[in-house]
């Protein structure tokens, strides 16, 4: 292990280290503890110009349900998830397909086919905006959830089935050629050999997936205006707008929004953190 | 792929009869690559291959995104070289590149740092891992009030050095500097934790080897440890080239561009020409985005050739 443990080191250096890492944790997450500290602190506080003391009165829950109450971000929250969980059903099932082909299969434009989708996955969003608003305008899909669905499961499709197309690769490929020789078609291989192996790659891209679409604000911003399809992240932006100075409230909402991803990520942590680390390691 | 590639020439069994369930049975493996990937391939053609072509196309028109568009060739790339927002933009961007390089080595620090088997470890790995998981827009927002130069923890920082605030966002000097620092927060999380499963899957042997030629500390560190972490590095390098030419949310999010434009990138410039409340320019903005494709180009094409020396290497 590198660096040497500090079980090795002598006592000082034990308790060095252990005071050092509480501190500085409190010290890289300052920004965010101030936020939490904030969006429990009442409004007379901050009117008093006590930004960064102790608050002298708490008021969590009614900051909160001011948020709730007072703007439209329960509903933002709902489009949130009305574009994130089809998007990674979509894109993940997608993957799956296409990563079965190009794991499995040799067959004429495969390579280029799959560097295709590697290298789409690097394209700055700007070169896309232009011609993917205009077809979602004449799809009449402009400010839906659909539209931003749509165009979320095609480019995370990318980037997923270059996840699945390396997942499946390092099955045993014995497995799929028992199955031919007992006569399975290609779909009942796909369906009943590799999809029960393939779960920890599902679970890992869907909360990678999930991330990436929930945190999503450029396209929220390019392909949807109205408050009945604004996703959260766009929503927050534009309450921050509204709530001038209401820094309790903004925090609050901050925190609401940033909530469901976090959670995600803390139940699924081992799943989130291979998925992206994907590549880091060799082999 | 190579010639080892899993998938072989199956022999196909004597057609008995010629019906169509026949020919699909015999051809099935030869056709089912294609029907696999269909469906991913179409939605990925039509959302990111085709619009790629049909920017470029679009650039060379004057096109308010509604009525006729006029062929105009080059006049729209004409038109970049000679406005100073766009210089503006590149040269932020570049800034971006180079000052993002940080992530990997501040990525690296922290993860040695956190390298260790003491109580909770895991917990504290996970909370500096955090801030990556939060949208740009809650970080945005967060540093946007950190800078504040009212009432903003930085101001505060600066009175007790008996110095006065500056306001960072407002300033023409420093904001994109200020916008970048925000943008390391989540970046260099990413980066530690790449190293953190690099550092995880080094051989003790060589380390055990190394310490026995003498190598400690920082020598061990350049000529053990890093050739070893070679992959990780080369994904922390990728993926922040990446996020510092994606960098849109951030400045939209703290600064809409400003002060007067000076904290624009050429991806918030794109956004801005192609949607502004002036009337939309989809034309001109193609042509910028066109530019940051170019250069997106530059680094997709290193990565791509890796990969494919990577996977001749593995089989």
């Amino acid at each position: 292990m590198f660096p040497t443990p500090v079980a090795r080191l002598d006592r000082r250096w034990q308790t060095l280290y252990k005071l050092a890492l509480p501190v500085s944790l409190v010290f890289w997450l300052l920004p965010l503890l101030a936020v939490m500290l904030t969006s429990i602190r009442s409004a007379g506080d901050l009117a008093a110009g006590n930004y960064w003391g102790w608050p002298r009165d708490f008021s969590l829950v009614e900051n909160y349900t001011a948020v709730f109450e007072n703007s439209p971000i329960g509903a933002y929250i709902l489009n949130s998830f009305k574009v994130t969980i089809p998007t990674v059903i979509g894109a993940v099932g997608l993957s799956c397909l296409t990563g079965f082909a190009f794991g499995i299969y040799r067959f004429k434009g495969g390579l280029l086919l799959f560097f295709l989708f590697v290298a789409g996955n690097f394209v700055p969003f700007q070169i896309l905006m232009v011609p993917v608003r205009d077809l979602t305008l004449k799809l009449g899909l402009y400010d839906t959830t659909l539209g931003l669905v749509l165009f979320h499961v095609a480019f995370q499709t990318g980037f997923c089935t270059l996840f699945m197309r390396n997942f499946i690769r390092a099955l045993p490929f014995e497995l799929i050629e028992a199955a031919r020789v007992e006569g399975a078609t290609e779909w009942q291989i796909f369906l009943r050999v590799v999809m029960p192996l393939m779960r920890p790659a599902i679970a890992a891209l869907s909360v990678l997936v999930f991330t990436f679409i929930w945190n999503d604000y450029f396209w929220a911003t390019v392909l949807v205006q109205g408050k009945h399809a604004l996703p959260v992240t766009a929503g927050l932006y534009s309450l921050n707008g509204q709530w001038l100075a209401a820094w309790h409230l903004v925090s609050a909402g901050s925190i609401v929004a940033a909530l469901p991803p976090v959670v995600m990520f803390f139940l699924m942590q081992k799943h989130f953190i291979a998925g992206l680390t994907l590549g880091a390691t060799k082999g | 792929m190579s010639a080892s590639s899993p998938a072989q020439e199956g022999h196909c069994p004597p057609a008995l009869h010629s019906s169509g369930a026949d020919i699909w049975r015999r051809n099935q493996r030869r056709l089912a690559p294609y029907l696999f990937l269909a469906p991913g391939a179409i939605m990925f053609a039509v959302y990111v291959v085709v619009p790629i072509f049909q920017s470029m196309w679009i650039s060379l028109y004057d096109w308010d995104g509604i009525g006729e568009k006029t062929f105009i060739g080059l006049a729209n790339y004409v038109e970049l070289f000679d406005d100073d927002a766009f210089y503006t933009s590149l040269k932020n961007n570049i800034i971006w590149l180079v000052l993002y390089m940080l992530a990997v080595p501040a990525g690296l620090a922290i993860a040695l740092f956190l390298n260790q088997t003491v109580f909770g470890i895991r917990l504290v790995k996970s909370l500096f891992f955090f801030p990556f998981v939060l949208s740009q827009v809650v970080v945005g927002l967060v540093f946007a009030w950190f800078y504040d130069p009212g009432f903003g923890l930085l101001a505060e920082l600066f009175k007790a050095f008996g110095t006065k605030p500056i306001a960072i966002l407002a300033d023409e000097d420093y904001v994109t500097y200020g916008i970048i620092a925000a943008g390391l927060w989540p970046q260099i999380a990413y980066c530690m934790i790449l190293y953190l499963t690099g550092l995880n899957n080094i051989s003790s042997e060589q380390i055990e080897a190394g310490r026995l030629d003498g190598a400690r500390g920082l020598s061990m560190l350049w000529h053990v440890i890093l050739p070893q972490l070679k992959p990780a590095t080369f994904i922390a390098v990728v993926v922040t080239v990446i996020g510092a030419l994606r960098s849109f949310d951030l400045v939209s999010i703290m600064t809409d561009g400003g002060p007067y434009g000076s904290s624009r990138v050429l991806a918030y410039y794109m956004y801005e020409q192609a949607l502004s409340e002036y009337g939309y320019r989809m034309g001109y903005g193609a042509s910028i985005a066109v530019v940051l494709f170019a250069i997106m180009i530059v680094y997709i094409s290193i990565f791509l050739v890796r990969m494919i020396a990577e996977d001749r290497e593995r089989r």
